[in-house]
């Protein structure tokens, strides 16, 4: 092999590394800066195809999409003082390739664990200004807008980020909280238990209170009627006997007064002193009717 | 580094084709070509090495050169499955979305990332959380979603899935947290299904994640284990109510009839009673007033007839004592409270018999006869 050869191979070569040197393309999905021996050359270069000095310049790249921090689960206190678990989230972005470059190296690592920290911080103080019912439902959103607002004062200066929004995963209570809102809950529960067993029991005596009601009702009004019935019988019954007896009272207290005694001696228990000397007898002591 | 730097499964360049065999393997293809030039070029080569030294090396350079250039048409070579498409970037910008079939793009000029975008992605969750009233309920669901948009899919989010799990968490617990544990439990479902689907499109569009979600399945509310019986009693205090309710409306359809049953008794006896009396007084006064002509006949007669008639029936029937002794005399003494112990001592047994009659009379006559016995006695004194 001639060495005319091996020093066209070798420019070839010098070549082609000096062309793939000077340039490089930045995606779409990237972000980058240049140095220059170590020096910020370019800050925002365009996307796309880009030249470069060959050897002399770096180029960093970095995410340009929208990142995720899963922020660790913390411990915050609400107004009231009460202890909750939180795991919440963020999506940032790099804004400011540059300053992002400075103050974190380019490495999302970096730059995760000191937005980590300062959502921590906003997180505990937005609890601490509001009640558990307001973190939980009512102001969720309030509390993650004016977080993330106040967040955004600060890391796009420092960090070279923007937050894209800030969110709550979970809100869980401390084991030993959960055991008293599980007792709360059972003594909730006890209680409806109770007042449709009661109510229940209400209806249960409404109905039998009422049926007792139409019972006695009934009852009465069947009694009433049939006193009247017996009422209307005894009177006709009088006008019959009044109307057959006033023909001859005295005759009829005589045959009404012998029915009634023997009506009342029909009993062979009845002891009976008899006088001889009665009116039954007076043909007893003899025939001439003892006078 | 910059190659790699996407990251995410999907979109390394080359690892959406790994699993199809899109492009051949760049060693193989190689070698391929190698045994091919080797074949064609090998006798020839050996007569021009043999006549020209310079030759060669030009040779092995344009051998060289072809190799490299049919290596770099065939890496740009690729396939995609019918289920997949390929966000494709010209110089690092956007240049098209590749639908499914046979592709060529230049590589490193293009990068590809194939996505799969008809497949339907789905994600479970659920566990514990907080609800409005402070308490604490299961709620397990699972979102349904696709690809909607590959171009923001790919370039705008990192690990857009991860996003849409998070999104997800969120949104649960958000509305979850907003709505009543009754809610949660029994009829609020609907609702929380729907303020989360639009919550959860509402955050990922925030980010532009290209995700959309086709649908939000919320499986029952459960109460916590720790609470499931309190709830159970609940239920079971429902039952409890129906069935107190239907024991007293079975208590009262067995009383009211009944009463009205018994009503109407008591009104058919007292029209038995009345219609009794009022026969009884018609049947008494109709004997009477017969009675009463043939008194007007006779009266003297009749009168003796029917007190003789009625003294002997009461005489016939009852037990009595003829006491054969003149004058009033108070101090008669009589046990007759034992006398008519024994009547109906006797009686209850087997009946008066006339031996006890006559024994009893005998003892009350001698019993009268000692009596005035002695009265005579303290008389003559």
């Amino acid at each position: 092999m001639s060495t005319k050869s091996l020093v066209g191979i070798i420019l070839l070569a010098i070549v082609v590394a000096l062309g793939a040197s000077s340039f490089y393309i930045l995606p779409e999905y990237q972000k980058a800066v240049v140095l220059r021996f170590g020096k910020l050359q370019e800050v925002h270069p365009q996307t796309g195809l880009n030249i470069k000095l060959p050897f002399a310049d770096d180029v960093r790249y970095f995410d340009g999409r929208i990142l995720t921090l899963d922020a660790p689960v913390e411990s915050y206190f609400t107004v009231q003082s009460k202890r909750l678990d939180v795991d919440s989230y963020a999506k940032w972005r790099v804004s400011d390739p540059a300053l992002y470059y400075i103050s974190t190296g380019g490495s999302e690592l970096v730059a995760s664990r000191r937005l980590t920290v300062r959502i921590s911080d906003g997180l505990r103080n937005e609890f601490g200004k509001r009640t558990l019912h307001e973190v939980v439902s009512g102001e969720r959103d309030e509390l993650m807008d004016s977080l993330t607002k106040i967040i955004n004062m600060t890391v796009g200066d420092e960090l070279g980020v923007e937050v894209v929004d800030i969110r709550v995963k979970r809100i869980d209570l401390p084991q030993n909280v959960q055991q008293s809102v599980y007792d709360r809950m059972a003594a909730d529960r006890e209680k409806e238990a109770r007042e449709y067993r009661s109510k229940g029991k209400e209806q249960s005596e409404i109905i039998r209170a009422d049926a007792d009601r139409q019972k006695t009702v009934i009852e009465a009004e069947a009694y009433r009627d049939a006193e009247l019935l017996r009422g209307e019988g005894d009177a006709k019954a009088a006008a019959l006997y009044a109307a057959a007896y006033n023909k001859d009272a005295e005759f009829y207290s005589f045959v009404r007064s012998l029915n009634a005694y023997k009506e009342t001696f029909n009993n062979k228990g009845d002891l009976m002193l008899v006088d001889p000397d009665s009116d039954f007898f007076r043909y007893l002591k003899g025939s001439e009717g003892g006078k | 580094m910059a190659w790699n730097e996407p990251g995410g499964n999907n979109q390394d360049p080359w690892g959406g084709n790994r699993n199809n065999d899109g492009p051949p393997d760049l060693d193989e293809a190689l070698k391929n070509f190698q045994k091919k030039i080797n074949g064609m070029f090998g006798g020839k080569g050996g007569g021009n090495n043999n006549n020209n030294g310079g030759g060669v090396s030009g040779s092995a350079i344009v051998v060289g050169l072809l190799v490299a250039l049919i290596g770099y048409f065939a890496l740009g070579i690729y396939q995609l499955d019918a289920q997949e498409r390929a966000v494709v970037l010209r110089l690092g910008k956007f240049h098209s979305i590749e639908e499914p079939g046979l592709h060529w793009n230049p590589p490193i000029i293009d990068r590809r990332f194939p996505v799969n975008v008809t497949i339907e992605r789905e994600y479970r969750t659920g566990g514990l959380m907080l609800t409005e009233d402070e308490s604490i309920v299961e709620v397990p669901v699972t979102v349904q979603y696709n690809i909607a948009d590959i171009r923001a899919f790919v370039l705008n989010v990192k690990d857009p899935e991860v996003s849409l799990e998070h999104a997800t968490d969120s949104a649960l617990r958000h509305v979850v947290g907003s709505t009543e544990l009754d809610q949660v439990i029994s009829d609020g479902r609907d609702k929380i299904v729907s303020e989360m689907r639009q919550r959860l499109q509402q955050y990922l569009d925030s980010y532009s994640s290209g995700i959309n979600i086709v649908g939000v399945n919320l499986q029952e509310g459960k109460p916590p284990a720790a609470v499931k019986d309190a709830f159970d009693d609940v239920v079971k205090a429902k039952e409890d109510q129906e069935r107190f309710k239907n024991q007293a409306q079975a208590y009262s359809n067995e009383i009211i009839p009944e009463a009205r049953g018994k009503a109407q008794r008591t009104i058919e006896e007292a029209n038995a009673y009345r219609d009794q009396v009022i026969a009884q007084a018609e049947g008494e006064s109709e004997r009477f007033n017969q009675l009463l002509v043939e008194y007007k006949k006779a009266p003297e007669v009749t009168r003796e007839r029917l007190y003789l008639d009625a003294i002997e029936a009461v005489m016939g029937n009852s037990s009595k004592v003829l006491i054969d002794v003149e004058g009033g005399n108070n101090m008669m003494y009589l046990p007759l409270d034992k006398l008519t112990e024994q009547t109906a001592s006797s009686r209850t047994s087997k009946g008066i018999t006339d031996s006890d009659i006559r024994e009893l009379s005998d003892r009350v006559i001698e019993q009268l006869r000692r009596e005035q016995n002695t009265r005579t006695s303290r008389g003559v004194r």
